[in-house]
């Protein structure tokens, strides 16, 4: 059975991008390990040959004619949810 | 002013048609109901009664000219928080979407506005729809109407509690492993999970795309027909959707296949009896067995990591602003924004998708679901619907389920119907005696089959009066 150690849960938090404090490592660590072993069950099914689903609906290849539409939308109404703008752009920190 | 309490949709179209009653006053009658009731229910998220009292001003007009109305015209309805209504907030009942107001609707809810229903308020719900009690919602619990200190169930349970507690005539819901029909079967409702692709997601907050479908939450059969017929079929904007099942023939010589979930439980004995009149039974395993819910927990957890990356503090959402980098804006906005669950459904996820576990847990789930389907596609070789109860139990009470697995385990007999992208709906088909709760009867058909568990539902609701019991709980 996988267990994650606090380490590894950091890790997994990072690809995530998602903050955990030092503090809080044990205790999400404990819970994402329950669930890990919870899904663990399905080691025990044989699916050897078995093809895998990713989708259900049978469909392929779904195409429309690429022609070019007006968007219904203003740049500002676009714009009007962002945290930041400046002179029509989204502003973010630094990169580097 | 005729009596307004629990009309069905053919109801409410006569009393508007005939002007037994006026629009605004059908509308202002939920508004009012919401305003007097909603403290204890706590289903509203955001009212919209300006623009609701506006659209049925207009209905007004058009009865008063004389012309002659669509079924859903002037109809007021509720829709959960995950639905994009242009100019109105949708949170998705997370933080992280606490301010924002969406510049466009989805699909569904245009539909629905240019059929002339009347969209009332938005609803409550678990965040960003993971979770089964609404207990996760970021904003408020939501209580259910039959008995205030339980759950409505959830992810939709702001919708089925708003069914139950007469706050419009439907709503709107989103089932990923049963958020419809679990909250349906916990609030005495009756919840549709149609046909995989059934119903455009566009403009939908997504959770699991390969498993998200949208559905009508009414108070019969009937209702969810006329619903149904208005929101279904292709849409250009999302590509996964299928042509209309509308012209499906359901079978004249009904074979029900039934689980043993159901036949040991005699709360369901009335139910079954019911069922004898309606085809022959036979005995099926549900597929999947206790192998779906690990299945669905890989899959969907997976999906929601890749879904929710979108939430990072730059485009749109709440922004931490002590970051002094951008890595940093992504981090600490994810950490403090998101709640629990989804932080942890995110983290599984990443886990299971992540270099070296991909194969063991990503891909052996997404062969499992290979095994899964095959499972149901056999069973419908010989029966035409799958029978089981919609929970094992009636709905908790809030507060009494802390593990999150064992609050995942109240999806165990729903979620197979996801994994297979096949339809399903939950209608009342009992009362708990030992809390008075209602029971929920889930029937299970092929792709493309929704009108085949439409009519088996419809039939037994014509024959029992376990969906009218829900007109009795508030006065």
């Amino acid at each position: 059975m996988a267990t994650l150690s606090p380490k590894q849960i950091e890790q997994v938090a990072r690809l995530a991008r998602i903050e955990v404090s030092p503090q809080k490592l044990p205790e999400v660590a404990n819970e994402v390990n329950s669930i890990v072993s919870f899904v663990d069950s399905l080691q025990a099914v044989d699916t050897t040959g078995i093809v895998v689903t990713s989708q259900v609906t049978g469909l392929q290849d779904v195409w429309r004619e690429d022609v070019v539409k007006d968007c219904q939308i203003s740049r500002d109404d676009l714009l009007a949810n962002a945290p930041e703008v400046q002179d029509g752009y989204i502003k973010v920190k630094k990169v580097l | 002013m005729a009596d307004l309490a629990y009309l069905s949709i053919a109801q409410a179209h006569e009393a508007l048609q005939s002007g037994k009653v006026t629009c605004v006053e059908l509308t202002q009658y939920y508004l009012d109901r919401i305003k007097k009731h909603d403290e204890s229910i706590g289903a509203v998220l955001t009212l919209c009664s300006d623009t609701a009292l506006e659209a049925a001003q207009k209905v007004d007009e058009k009865i008063q000219a004389g012309k002659d109305m669509g079924l859903l015209e002037g109809i007021p309805y509720t829709a959960k928080d995950m639905f994009l209504t242009a100019g109105v907030r949708t949170t998705a009942a997370s933080k992280i979407l606490d301010a924002f107001i969406p510049p466009y609707s989805a699909t569904v809810i245009d539909k629905l506005n240019s059929a002339g229903a009347i969209l009332i308020a938005k609803v409550n719900q678990d965040e960003f729809a993971h979770g089964g009690s609404t207990e996760n919602s970021a904003y408020q619990i939501t209580h259910n109407p039959w008995n205030t200190e339980y759950v409505p169930g959830g992810s939709s349970g702001g919708s089925a509690a708003a069914v139950a507690a007469d706050f419009g005539i439907f709503s709107l819901g989103t089932d990923t492993g049963g958020s419809i029909r679990q909250p349906a079967a916990y609030c005495g409702v009756t919840g549709l999970k149609p046909t995989y692709g059934l119903i455009s997601r566009y403009g939908v907050v997504a959770m699991a795309s390969s498993f998200d479908c949208i559905g009508p939450i009414t108070r019969s059969a009937e209702d969810a027909i006329i619903v149904l017929n208005t929101i279904q079929g292709r849409d250009v904007m999302d590509s996964t959707t299928i042509e209309s099942t509308a012209n499906h023939q359901p079978s004249k010589d009904l074979k029900i296949g039934i689980v043993k979930e159901l036949t040991n439980d005699n709360r369901y004995s009335k139910a079954l009896q019911t069922l004898d009149g309606l085809g022959k039974k036979n005995d099926v395993v549900l597929p999947g067995g206790d192998m779906a819910l690990a299945t669905y927990y890989v899959l969907v957890s997976s999906e929601i990591s890749s879904n929710l990356e979108r939430y990072d503090g730059i485009r749109y959402g709440s922004r931490n602003d002590s970051a002094t980098n951008l890595e940093q804006t992504y981090s600490l906005t994810r950490a403090e924004f998101l709640g629990p669950e989804v932080q942890r459904r995110i983290l599984t996820g990443t886990y299971a998708l992540s270099s070296g576990y991909y194969d063991a847990y990503y891909k052996k789930a997404m062969q499992v679901r290979t095994l899964i389907t095959q499972e149901f596609a056999q069973i419908f070789a010989d029966c035409d619907v799958i029978v089981t109860p919609t929970t094992l139990e009636p709905a908790f009470k809030i507060g009494s389920k802390s593990d999150p697995v064992e609050m995942y385990k109240t999806d165990i007999l729903t979620v197979s119907a996801n994994l297979a992208g096949v339809p399903a709906i939950s209608i009342p088909a009992g009362i708990d005696e030992k809390t008075g709760l209602p029971l929920g009867l889930q029937i299970i058909a092929a792709q493309g089959n929704d009108a085949q568990v439409l009519a088996v539902a419809e039939a037994f609701q014509k024959t029992t009066e376990w969906h009218k019991k829900v007109e009795e709980i508030i006065q």
